[in-house]
């Protein structure tokens, strides 16, 4: 009993090995990492933040800095087996706890099980006179006193400039800042150090110069009265990062960093098939349908019938007992359930087996990234086969939105990671231009594209569907006329006529004329069978 | 250095004197000797008789700190009279010191 007390308290002495090493090696990562558990970053960081080292976190007021710490602390305790202490500066335990109980993490629990503990630090100028020598010996001693009653591996301090303000012996604080640093990195403890955004240095009271390992900045802008929060890495000693800047959001389930993609593109591209559950469709793709887990686009003009089309792809998915998530963007769940009910399409049936969800919402609503965050945890969620979104145009009101490329080669790596196939339909004009300039490009995000239009043929609008692309299968290009009939939606032989496809009325007489030439060529051919 | 009550000039079991003082040190370093030693010599001659100090050693007692906020050693909190006042440093300006602990010096 003794040795082993003895033996965890000598590992507690050397905490810099990597615990993970076979992960810190695939990673190609020279320094150890301790996760912090927030999505995005630890991609973002390939691991995390140094382990045994203090990271800075910059941003100015309502940034998320407390957010991330406290994230950092709670994650390490719950997930990663590494208890924390936080050393609160501006807000009380009860204000963070409530804060953080936002996030869904029960931090008094945490407390009660001895994983995390919470120092508050009050420093009032107003009631601190000053005289003579002194130093933060105090303050060592909480921080040292909060780390040993848990076995804390992890510290975040917030925000250690509050001392500044507190105290105005600069000197000796700076002096006793530096001293605190190497006493963390001494210890061995990986910490969280908050600090404000300064107008000439990078924090105001010039930290970065005793924190060098890693230093995050945090940002928060308004832009077209959209909030948008932006996380980039400044540095990273001794390890390759994401250098952008990166949206991150405060979500119901803590903060959300969103690399642009997943710095790979490595996703399993499986052979197998969805049918759409339009026969001629299948066949004009290969035979078999679209490729499961890829992009499918499906553009057109308005009243083309992207909506019906995706919706028809919906119904034969849960029609073979599949989940499928549909973001409408334009219509209610009623409203869709209603207007597809008109051309045999019955979407409530599949709602009520909860195969089918629907998700309205207003586009502009929230920002891209708040709306990305949305559709995140949808689908962990419900765990769909096939996710639909009508229309991606719809997601931004600006005429051109830098962040709707971004946003959808997120949202689409993110469904291929999961497995899961994405529909997506788009508006554009009737000449085939887009609407939104931001939208040229999206194509390439694509595999499939499936192009609707109207072709207005001697005063008839007529519907028309092509297959622009399709990645990997060989697939018809010829252009098609689709209908919608009782029946539901049906893509039309096309009749040639001197190698002009026929449409419309002049098809249907076409067909007549070719049904009556063959009726009359088997009446002929009776009258001779007679005589 | 030892944390303990020290009651000069007053008999055991008087009622608690009007002045309580609390020092916080860490350690007997060359600050909290001479926190300590000006502290005395200074309450000798203010409130000669009607204090008591007390002093916390907080390498011995670490938890202690929390509860008077304290994160600068040495640390002189004036428990009573209210309100709570805090100086910090090695009380080595007696005038501030004074200011701090509203004594007002007594004539010479």
């Amino acid at each position: 009993m003794k040795q082993s007390k003895k033996k965890g308290a000598s590992a507690r002495a050397r905490p810099t090995q990597p615990v993970v090493a076979g992960a810190e090696a695939l990673l190609g990562a020279p320094v150890p990492k301790a996760p912090s558990g927030i999505d995005g970053l630890d991609e973002i960081t390939a691991g995390g933040l140094p382990r045994g080292r203090p990271s800075l976190v910059i941003g100015g007021p309502g940034c998320g800095k407390t957010m991330l710490a406290a994230e950092f602390i709670v994650q390490g305790a719950t997930r990663y087996g590494e208890s924390g202490v936080f050393m609160m500066f501006e807000e009380t335990a009860d204000e963070l706890a409530a804060n953080v109980r936002s996030l869904g993490f029960d931090l008094d629990g945490l407390v009660r099980d001895g994983k995390v503990a919470i120092d508050y630090v009050r420093v009032e100028r107003s009631e601190i006179e000053e005289t003579g020598q002194y130093d933060l010996e105090g303050l060592f001693i909480r921080i040292a006193h909060a780390v040993d009653s848990i076995g804390a591996k992890r510290v975040a301090l917030d925000t250690l400039e509050a001392l500044f303000s507190g105290l105005s012996d600069h000197p000796v604080l700076r002096a006793e800042l530096r001293r605190l640093f190497r006493w963390l990195k001494d210890r061995g403890l990986t910490a969280v150090i908050t600090a404000e955004r300064g107008a000439e240095t990078l924090t105001r009271y010039g930290l970065e110069e005793y924190v060098a390992d890693c230093v995050i900045l945090l940002d928060h802008r308004v832009v077209d009265q959209i909030s948008t929060r932006r996380l980039r890495v400044v540095k990273y000693r001794g390890s390759p990062h994401g250098t952008n800047e990166y949206p991150f959001l405060i979500g119901a389930k803590g903060l959300l960093v969103l690399p642009i993609t997943s710095l790979r593109l490595d996703h399993a591209a499986p052979l197998e098939r969805l049918p759409t559950g339009i026969e001629e469709l299948d066949e004009m793709l290969g035979g078999k349908g679209l490729f499961r887990v890829s992009a499918v686009l499906v553009s057109g003009a308005p009243g083309t019938g992207k909506s019906s089309i995706v919706a028809r792809i919906a119904e034969a998915a849960c029609e073979r007992g599949e989940r499928v998530l549909f973001f409408s963007y334009e219509e209610s769940p009623n409203q869709l359930v209603r207007n597809m009910r008109s051309i045999g399409i019955d979407l409530e049936r599949w709602r009520k087996k909860e195969l089918l969800r629907v998700l309205s919402s207003r586009p502009t609503l929230q920002g891209l990234e708040q709306h990305l965050v949305v559709m995140y945890d949808a689908v962990r969620e419900f765990r769909p086969a096939v996710v639909i979104v009508d229309p991606i145009s719809n997601l931004t009101m600006h005429v051109d939105d830098t962040g709707l490329k971004p946003m959808l080669m997120r949202l689409i790596d993110f469904l291929k990671q999961n497995e899961v196939t994405g529909i997506y339909t788009d508006l554009i004009s009737d000449d085939g231009a887009p609407i939104v300039k931001s939208q040229l490009g999206v194509s390439s995000l694509m595999d499939t594209w499936l192009m609707l239009s109207n072709l207005p043929v001697e005063g008839e609008r007529t519907r028309a569907l092509q297959i622009v692309k399709s990645r990997g299968m060989p697939h018809s290009n010829l252009v098609r006329e689709f209908v919608f009939s009782e029946r539901g939606l049906e893509l039309v032989d096309v009749f040639l006529d001197e190698g002009r496809p026929l449409t419309g009325r002049r098809r249907l007489g076409a067909q007549a004329a070719a049904d009556a030439a063959r009726r009359g060529r088997s009446a002929a051919g009776a009258a001779r069978r007679k005589a | 250095m030892k944390s303990g009550t020290e009651q000069p000039a007053r008999p055991p079991r008087a009622p608690k004197p009007e002045w309580q003082l609390r020092l916080y040190v860490a350690g007997a370093t060359t600050k909290s000797v001479a926190a300590l030693g000006n502290l005395r010599r200074m309450c000798e001659e203010h409130l000669a008789g009607r204090y008591e100090i007390e002093v916390i050693d907080l390498l011995v007692n670490p938890k202690l700190a929390a509860g008077d906020q304290i994160l600068a050693v040495p640390t002189l909190v004036r428990k009573f009279p209210e309100p709570i006042r805090k100086i910090i440093g090695d009380l080595s300006n007696e005038e501030r010191v004074l200011v701090g602990l509203d004594i007002k010096p007594v004539a010479r």
